[in-house]
């Protein structure tokens, strides 16, 4: 009997789009599927998650030492509740990362990291090599499967659903080792990168955090996510959270437009499964052509201006 | 205080990865072979932290066949103290690796562990975490800056929403970002004084562990390539092309979904 727990992702107030991701992962698993919330006051949360469509129970468990997700105060939690699951799934973003190693360590499994697509219950397909190589991957039949889902492989599951939710007080006491200290947010108000339609970078080429205004400009007309390369936050030009590639967000927005951006392997991982890719490059010879849908061989500083314009 | 650093050999970060065409695995034949870049950026930490007179040794550990002793020696020119090897025919799955870095650091008495984020050939990203786990002590995972305090360190994370300040009490596990530092160059007369650094060697099957619920890996083939893409030479085409494609509209939102 499969029976699927979901861990979820949330900042207190709103669910994390990566939940849904995981459930859309789940119906292809196949089985029930249920929503673990932990939180400090996690109602809205969890009435968020009982009305995603195809989960049939929503588990709220609160206590005022979960509200930051710290992995060893909720590694905890997810243990003391795994007992009639034949799945925990956790998004692969860096909440995931860090949790469900804990998780699946504790419960004596190997996780599967990244599925990027489900062929049975306990065999999937996950990138490796920086997405260089995908592999078969088959956890043994018999133990839990503790998996992070690689949220740009899956659809969002749609709203609509109407689970039940059940409240539980926390079992497992805060662990007096770690403490939460603070979170520093990029704090933009534009779309949130790994859900955004449309995403507009920038790379090294801009030259300054100024010249991201031009970025920034053409994003805010096309209502879009604005991300960067690893070299342009190396710069400093930006902050981390809007680095794209392996090492910081992979996405998949229907369109991507890289201004500047070499197209270095490392960030190319993270916009492999975008729908069309536009790049606009000072240099042919750049690596990002080999990737572009459309490609333009020219200035950004001439460029970025006239799209903006030609888009008003 | 002693520093435990884990490293792996990995294929080279700059090398084009070919997948085997029976789908055995990724061609490693004659392919360089080089320190995980993320074990790098940990084993400067460690060498840091000895300097500044917080630590007094920094132990590197490596898990694998006698070719990982060529790593474990750059490691050692890099500046570490010692050099460990578990030495092990199959490669060592990440349940197993924390299991066997726990034997290490209870044997030594180990005030620290820093690792990589992670490898990047199997994007694992667990054996940090996990040793944790096992060790029952707390984790910092992703830092892009550590201080250490008395008997505690407090870690920047590099987190999806930004930058995470944690403080762990140690012992602890430490994962590292990109952006922690940039490691040192070996000198020539390092590579010299390495080799006469201890390193030891540990059989793997002399330390009671068993490689219990691994995963079968199988069937690798390469990714599938994206349709080839066209050129145009100006603004005014490239909006005239993604207007036809209908990923743009003349309000400038997006209208139609072209996700797989």
């Amino acid at each position: 009997m499969t029976k699927i727990l979901i861990i979820a992702e949330h900042d207190g107030n709103t669910l994390n789009p990566s939940t849904a991701h995981c459930v859309s992962c789940a119906d292809a698993i196949g089985g029930d599927t249920e929503i673990l919330v932990l939180a400090s006051d996690g109602q809205a949360v969890a009435e968020q998650a009982a009305s995603t469509k195809g989960v049939m129970t929503v588990h709220l468990v609160q206590g005022g030492h979960l509200e930051a997700p710290l992995a060893a105060n909720w590694a905890n939690e997810i243990v003391a509740m795994a007992d009639g699951y034949s799945h925990i799934l956790g998004p692969s973003t860096t909440l995931g990362r860090d949790l469900m190693p804990r998780v699946a360590a504790l419960l004596g499994v190997n996780q599967v990291s990244d599925i990027m697509a489900v062929e049975s219950s306990h065999h999937f397909k996950r990138p490796i090599y920086a997405g260089n190589a995908i592999v078969d991957v088959q956890a043994p039949e018999g133990t839990t499967v503790v998996a992070t889902v690689r949220t740009a492989s899956w659809s969002g599951a749609e709203a609509g659903g109407s689970a039940s939710v059940i409240t539980h007080d926390a079992v497992a006491g805060p662990v007096s080792h770690t403490a939460f200290v603070g979170l520093e947010s990029g704090g933009s108000d534009r779309p949130d990168l790994q859900t955004a339609k449309v995403v507009i970078s920038g790379g090294r080429a801009l030259g300054s955090s100024e010249s991201f205004n031009l970025i920034y400009a053409l994003a805010d007309k096309l209502g879009a996510g604005v991300g960067a390369s690893r070299a342009a936050v190396d710069a400093g030009y930006v902050p981390n959270d809007m680095q794209v590639g392996q090492t910081g967000k992979i996405i998949a927005p229907e369109l991507y437009m890289a201004f500047g951006i070499s197209g270095a392997i490392q960030h190319v991982t993270g916009i492999k499964d975008a729908g069309t890719i536009v790049a606009v490059n000072k240099d042919p010879d750049a690596p990002i052509f080999e990737l572009a849908d459309i490609g333009l061989v020219g200035d950004l500083f001439t460029v970025l201006p006239e799209l903006t314009e030609l888009l008003s | 205080m002693k520093i435990l650093v884990g490293i792996k050999r990995v294929v080279d970060f700059n090398v084009r990865i070919r997948v085997r065409s029976d789908g055995s695995g990724v061609e490693t034949d004659g392919v360089k072979m080089s320190i995980n870049p993320f074990d790098e950026i940990a084993l400067e930490q460690a060498l840091r932290i000895r300097e500044s007179g917080q630590a007094e040794e920094v132990i590197v550990v490596s898990a694998g066949g006698d070719e990982c002793q060529q790593q474990i020696r750059t490691a050692l020119a890099m500046g570490a103290d010692r050099g460990i090897l578990i030495r092990t025919d199959g490669a060592l799955q990440p349940l197993t690796t924390a299991r066997a870095l726990l034997k290490v650091v209870e044997q030594e008495h180990v005030g620290l562990v820093i690792l990589g984020k992670q490898a990047i050939d199997g994007d694992y990203s667990q054996t940090g975490q996990m040793l944790a786990a096992l060790w029952d002590r707390p984790q910092a995972t992703f830092a892009s800056k550590l201080e250490l305090g008395e008997g505690t360190a407090r870690v920047t994370r590099e987190v999806d929403a930004g930058l995470e300040t944690i403080e762990v009490e140690l012992p602890a596990v430490i994962t590292v970002d990109l952006r922690l530092n940039e490691p040192r160059f070996v000198k020539l007369p390092d590579i010299m004084k390495a080799k006469r650094k201890p390193l030891d060697l540990i059989e793997f099957s002399e330390l009671g562990l068993s490689a219990e619920n691994d995963l079968a890996v199988s069937n690798y083939h390469p990714p599938a390539a994206r349709a080839r893409g066209i050129l145009v030479e100006n603004a005014a085409q490239l909006v005239a092309e993604l207007n036809k494609r209908g990923l743009v509209q003349r309000s400038g939102t997006p209208s139609r979904s072209t996700k797989k």
